[in-house]
């Protein structure tokens, strides 16, 4: 490859592109039966959507053009979409980093299991993750009256005088939220810490337990972290889409739209417009909001990811 | 001691918090190591007994205590779904709701059997085509993803990084608005209303492809330059080197994969009945109120069992590949 590459450079500019794509034709071929369904059935939607952002669109008549009309009316007339990106923005900063390390922990102790234990336990954990909607089961313990299991709790330990009405109390709808949020965070970044930390070769370890690394922190931050760097890219990656993204839960918990929309987020706003007000043109522009949002994350976070184990 | 083993340390000592800054003059540098490898000796004598490194029992407890508070929480939907489904109609509706049965019954079971035999659809029919829609959508996604991986990690193109950044990017546009074109783009290709409209979608997910180029990344280029001097070639070097040494990601994608296409419903594509899948069939008994919470309950526990089941078997073989094999290099 890399002599190639050198040929490449000593022609000309015009040849040099041609030349290295023919001689990386296998690569190309490799790529070519994603890339061609990646871009028919992600790629093309993205860009279809982002015209649409550009139009009143709702979906019985055909998109009529409106320029910028729904960015102005997003940013700048829409009260909701402010309150839900300020939830949505604390959201992300609490529960992403403590979701991201509780991933890494968890992850990290369940490794020094036996793997028969191993496997069981990784399940237990991703538990919320597996089963389907397991966050109604919040529902019950949330409800309302005296025979929820946390007003029971907090009423036969003294702490309450009466039951509180969890969901329909603005003050406790995000705290509420985010504690499920982070309830429900041991799901793909952990997993692939698990599958991450199977290839971190055991040689190293023994290499620095001899060159003095003295405990298992120095060892995970000297030793374990930069071996798997590319599996914590990743784990950001995914962590910052589902921060971001929070919205099943607090429909499901809060409703959609919750009490004086305390429990409102990017993308229940989004959903509120999409599936009930059928003005897909508005929900468009949000989602481009949203990864903008998403995307100047995604870099901070990079840049500080570079850092581990330095 | 192999050169790789060689480059590793090396590399280990430059993260080392005892590092000297590097403006040190070459003698300096040549005494510096002779200190230290002085230092690795007298460590490699004292410890040749034991290998592990010390761990604190007041730690570990601390470690321990924490992990089984949250696992008792985490677990807590797991253990509902399993009571609920041997529960007898009376505990089912029981408020406030009990997480653990009293009486337990298997009346659920033969409740849900007695109604899947009334279905006009034969059942098996729902089976097969969760079958093929769900072992279609996964194989597949990990295949043509790992393919596509493979040179976006390790191989020089042009297009390279910005082929990379447009899937890590696709990632973070809300699924929710990408839906319609999506459905426009799958009628124009006359593709609605068949398997296909479920299973070509998800073999283009973003998250895969992004997965398994991280894991492929880690691999030591002597591997792939070895087996090119031995005449493989690309696909052989793929198939061959690349794929069994990345098990790990390859079998956490596919529980992702798996879960994803367990759960679609395909209401969406699927409009003839016998194309449509198990997760439908089910949905249609869950939904049907008093009289199926019983059958309702076991539908729960079985839709949560498969993928369960699915989830403990590659999760083992994760392990073990790391017991059996080795290491890469």
């Amino acid at each position: 490859m890399s002599m190639a590459i050198r040929n490449g450079r000593s022609m000309r500019k015009k040849d040099t592109l041609w030349h290295q794509v023919r001689i990386n034709r296998a690569s190309y071929l490799l790529m070519a039966p994603y890339f061609t369904l990646f871009f028919l059935f992600t790629v093309l939607p993205v860009l279809m959507s982002v015209y649409l952002s550009f139009n009143y669109f709702n979906m019985l008549e055909m998109p009529r053009w409106v320029g910028w009309a729904n960015y102005i009316k997003l940013l700048l007339e829409d009260d909701i979409f402010i309150i839900s990106l300020r939830n949505t923005l604390l959201f992300a900063v609490v529960t992403g980093p403590v979701s991201y390390l509780l991933c890494l922990l968890f992850a990290w102790i369940i490794n020094e299991f036996r793997p028969k234990v191993r496997a069981f336990l990784t399940l237990v954990f991703y538990a919320p993750s597996i089963c389907g909607n397991a966050y109604m089961i919040w529902n019950l313990i949330l409800t309302g009256d005296r025979y929820g299991y946390l007003n029971g709790i907090l009423l036969r330990t003294g702490i309450l005088n009466e039951p509180i009405l969890w969901m329909q109390t603005e003050k406790f709808v995000m705290p509420v939220l985010i504690v499920v949020q982070l309830w429900l965070s041991l799901g793909t970044g952990f997993l692939s810490f698990i599958a991450g930390l199977q290839t971190v070769d055991k040689g190293l370890y023994e290499a620095a337990a001899i060159d003095g690394v003295k405990n298992r922190w120095q060892e995970l931050w000297f030793v374990t972290l930069p071996a798997m760097k590319p599996q914590l890219m990743f784990g950001a990656v995914m962590q910052i889409t589902q921060s971001f993204a929070v919205a099943d839960i607090s429909i499901a918990l809060a409703g959609n739209p919750s009490v004086n929309y305390s429990g409102a987020t990017i993308v229940t706003h989004l959903l509120d417009y999409g599936s009930t007000r059928l003005d897909m043109g508005y929900a468009s522009a949000i989602a481009t909001i949203l990864f903008l949002l998403m995307v100047g994350t995604n870099k901070l976070v990079q840049r500080i990811l570079r850092r581990v184990g330095e | 001691m192999t050169g790789m083993e060689k480059a590793k340390i090396s590399r280990l000592f430059s993260r080392m918090p005892h590092r000297k800054p590097a403006e040190l003059s070459p003698e300096e540098e040549t005494a510096l190591r002779q200190k230290r490898l002085a230092k690795i000796y007298r460590k490699m004598k004292r410890q040749s007994g034991k290998k592990k490194l010390n761990r604190s029992t007041a730690g570990n407890a601390v470690l321990f205590i924490l992990m089984g508070i949250c696992g008792v929480f985490m677990v807590l939907p797991l253990v509902m779904i399993l009571n609920n489904a041997v529960k007898p109609l009376d505990e089912l509706y029981q408020y406030p709701p009990r997480i653990f049965v009293r009486n337990p019954t298997l009346n659920n079971f033969t409740d849900l059997y007695v109604l899947l035999n009334e279905s006009w659809v034969p059942f098996s029919r729902y089976i097969l085509n969760t079958i093929i829609i769900t072992v279609g959508g996964m194989t597949g996604h990990v295949i043509i993803a790992s393919m596509a991986a493979y040179p976006l990690a390790k191989n020089h193109f042009p297009g390279k990084k910005i082929l990379f950044s447009v899937v890590v990017l696709s990632m973070m546009f809300s699924w929710t608005v990408t839906q319609i074109p999506q459905y426009l783009i799958i009628s124009w290709l006359g593709i609605n209303n068949t398997y296909a409209a479920l299973v070509l979608p998800a073999w283009s997910f973003g998250m895969g492809l992004y997965l398994m180029k991280q894991f492929m990344e880690q691999l030591p280029d002597s591997l792939m330059e070895s087996a090119r001097l031995q005449g493989a070639n690309e696909w052989q070097i793929f198939w061959r080197i690349v794929m069994p040494n990345v098990k790990p990601a390859w079998l956490t994608l596919a529980i992702f994969q798996f879960q994803q296409m367990w759960a679609n419903t395909g209401s969406m594509f699927l409009r003839s009945e016998e194309l449509k899948p198990l997760q439908y069939a089910l949905q249609q008994i869950t939904s049907g109120g008093v009289s199926r919470a019983g059958a309702g309950a076991a539908v729960t526990f079985l839709i949560a069992a498969v993928p369960i089941i699915f989830f403990l078997i590659c999760q083992s073989s994760i392990m073990e590949t790391m017991t059996t094999s080795g290491m890469k290099d």
